[in-house]
């Protein structure tokens, strides 16, 4: 008979084991569900996870693979303040639409003037501000009315979704773009573009934020009293209380924080990679930054890590998928086993498994 | 074009019907003291499993009940690890949906072009020609009269049962329950999967008859506003019909003001619902969640 017994307290191994076994086992049953589909296994793995990086075209996918961790990560370091704290906003990928709506709204408004000390910095300051506003109604909703954030901050993805379609081919429609839907490319006007600021290595502007918000969020979780005031709230409420931590203050820093960041993201997407605003931006990974911070056990570090391995999904899933015909959605279905694996395997973290004869009561 | 008021309370019925469904399955999961933020994952994998099974049979009746047994396969997975692994509740519903919209995705691609599988009106004889209330209440399929029985039969459950009471006391506070011998994990076990079998026929009334063909994301949030729902009724059965036919009521009324072609941009319209989730939250949630809802349970603590 198998008994799970309470750890008084997490086991420091498996906190940090549990990710690494749990990619295995993803991997594991990821091959199963390729096989079903008919696909060699092994082969779909190695396509995914080894061919981006060490592989014959590894020259065109190593760039790629930053431009597209670089928002999750930023996502992700937003998302952990208040995942830490007991804070659920569920809804970046909305926060990231309206802040690359605001940004790129920002640029076309003082487009085709050439300006960039002044347009991209005002730029950078509207994206944040539109994620920050759009994480704020939810953080000030549950403050003054005590709705639940999950689902308020999760109704405003679908508004947003709605928005950036509708800005796409109203408000936003490029004037020159022949009826086609979307706005004017920033990728082209050299005072908002977000391009890479070495050739061919996928850094631009965006990659260093999210260095640089690993390093500020590792300084604030392990030196300051902002980052204990988090844990603490979340690890116990009441006792955060009594150590003077503001509940509510702390649901709106949270909040603003990791809207901030969203907002951030998106900008840097919209005036970069993707380039305009367009109804197929949104590109999920408000969602898959949650798989992130949960992976990196909100931890700055293994974000930063956990963040790159989703990024190769990505990017692995795109290559499959031209190569061996794999679907899209396959990809999908693989993150969302890897966010199931790592949180059943999570047991061993809090739970020792004590192998037991049944005993006559 | 005008709108007719009878037209638009019969379609009122049936924009709510997935929502209703749904959000009946959650109340109960709720009471019992689980949160499952997975019902837009069930609700799309039961979309497809009766789309894909009402398709190979030819019979909307068979794709109803693949869909109910589909939702409730997907809700096990999270039922094992929410009760048995003592997983972050929060955490394993977000995953069930992530996964369950993957998965929908993955399954449906090849059915994306596919036809309607018509689902037969069932006029109810006799009531259904009564003037106004007939065309309005008494002229649907049966899944409408299904959901809004369900309803009834959840209710008369908690209320009326031993076995709801027992349900109602393990939701309300899993260790005292347990300390009396209920079997607390057992109950959570099958309300999960009730209400993963009620997502799915929910999610099958989206993909056969509301739509009616396949097609990414087809649940657009529909689970979410079921979870809403849930809060707005204080997990009172009576309150969530008056919840479900509200939001069916602005989702019928923007589609029928779309099609009179009023001054109103189509986009701010399909907003509409969402942002009446969230004013309908702010303005009414005030009802108390059972005590253990959202709390891990271990025998041993």
């Amino acid at each position: 008979m198998i008994r799970l017994e309470k750890r008084p307290q997490p086991s420091q191994l498996w906190t940090y084991l549990t990710p690494v076994l749990a990619v295995v086992v993803t991997m594991v049953l990821g091959g199963v569900l390729f096989a079903f589909m008919g696909k060699a296994p092994l082969e779909a793995i190695r396509t995914i996870f080894w061919d981006p990086i060490f592989g014959e075209f590894a020259f065109y996918y190593r760039p790629e693979l930053l431009k597209k961790a670089a928002p999750l990560i930023l996502i992700a370091i937003g998302l952990s303040f208040g995942f830490r704290a007991g804070i659920w906003n569920i809804g970046a990928e909305g926060q990231y639409i309206i802040g690359a709506i605001c940004g790129a709204g920002v640029a076309l408004a003082f487009y085709p003037t050439e300006a960039r000390w002044l347009i991209f910095p005002l730029m950078i300051v509207a994206g944040i501000l539109g994620g920050l506003i759009w994480a704020l109604i939810p953080a000030l909703l549950k403050v003054y009315f005590r709705t639940n954030e999950i689902l308020v901050s999760l109704m405003l993805v679908y508004v947003a979704e709605v928005l950036i379609k509708a800005f796409s081919v109203g408000l936003m429609r490029n004037p020159e773009g022949m009826g086609f839907p979307g706005s004017r490319n920033l990728r082209q006007y050299p005072a908002a573009a977000n391009l890479e600021l070495i050739a061919n290595t996928g850094i631009h502007w965006g990659v260093i934020t999210a260095v640089f918000a690993v390093i500020v969020a590792q300084v604030f979780f392990a030196r300051h009293q902002f980052g204990f005031n988090v844990r603490l709230a979340g690890q116990s409420p009441r006792a955060a209380t009594f150590a003077g931590v503001d509940p509510s203050r702390l649901v709106i820093i949270c909040m603003c924080i990791s809207g901030g960041l969203a907002g951030l993201a998106g900008l840097y997407e919209v005036a970069g990679p993707s380039g305009q605003i367009l109804g197929s931006f949104p590109a999920y990974y408000g969602f898959t930054a949650i798989i992130v911070a949960f992976l990196g056990r909100l931890n700055p570090i293994g974000i930063l890590l956990a963040g790159l391995l989703l990024a190769l999904t990505y990017i692995g899933g795109d290559a499959a998928s031209s190569s061996m015909n794999l679907p899209a959605a396959a990809i999908q279905v693989f993150q969302g086993m890897l966010l199931f694996s790592l949180l059943s395997l999570d047991v061993l973290t809090n739970y020792r498994i004590r192998l037991k004869k049944a005993q006559v009561a | 074009m005008d709108i007719n008021p009878i037209l638009l309370l019969a379609a009122i019925m049936v924009a709510s019907t997935p929502i209703l469904l749904a959000a009946i399955g959650e109340l109960v999961v709720e009471r019992a003291g689980v949160l499952n933020l997975g019902v837009e994952g069930m609700m799309i994998t039961g979309a497809v499993c009766g789309f894909i099974v009402a398709h190979s049979t030819g019979s909307a009746t068979v794709g109803f009940i693949g869909a109910a047994v589909g939702g409730a396969l997907v809700s096990t997975l999270f039922a094992v690890m929410v009760i048995f692994l003592m997983t972050n509740q929060v955490a394993t519903g977000l995953a069930l949906t992530l996964f369950g919209v993957g998965l929908a995705a993955l399954m449906g691609q090849s059915y994306v072009a596919e036809g309607q599988i018509i689902v037969p009106k069932a006029p109810i004889p006799g009531l259904s020609e009564i003037p106004v209330l007939g065309p309005i209440l008494f002229r649907h399929d049966l899944v409408v009269y299904l959901s809004v029985a369900l309803v009834v039969l959840v209710w008369l459950f908690l209320t009326r049962s031993r076995a709801g009471l027992i349900l109602r006391a393990i939701g309300e506070n899993a260790e005292a329950a347990h300390a009396l011998g209920h079997p607390v994990r057992l109950v959570r076990f099958l309300a999960v999967m009730f209400g993963g079998a009620c997502a799915g026929l929910g999610g099958a009334y989206v993909s056969l008859v509301r739509v009616p063909q396949w097609i990414d994301n087809i649940t657009a949030g529909a689970g979410w506003i079921a979870l809403a729902i849930v809060v707005f009724a204080s997990w009172r059965p009576g309150r969530l019909i008056i919840g479900a036919y509200l939001f069916g009521g602005v989702t019928a009324l923007q589609l029928n003001i779309q099609a009179t072609g009023l001054a109103i941009p189509v986009e701010y319209l399909s907003m509409s619902p969402y942002i009446a989730t969230i004013i309908v939250l702010v303005a009414l949630s005030a009802g108390r969640a059972p005590g253990s809802l959202g709390k891990p349970f271990h025998a041993s603590s």
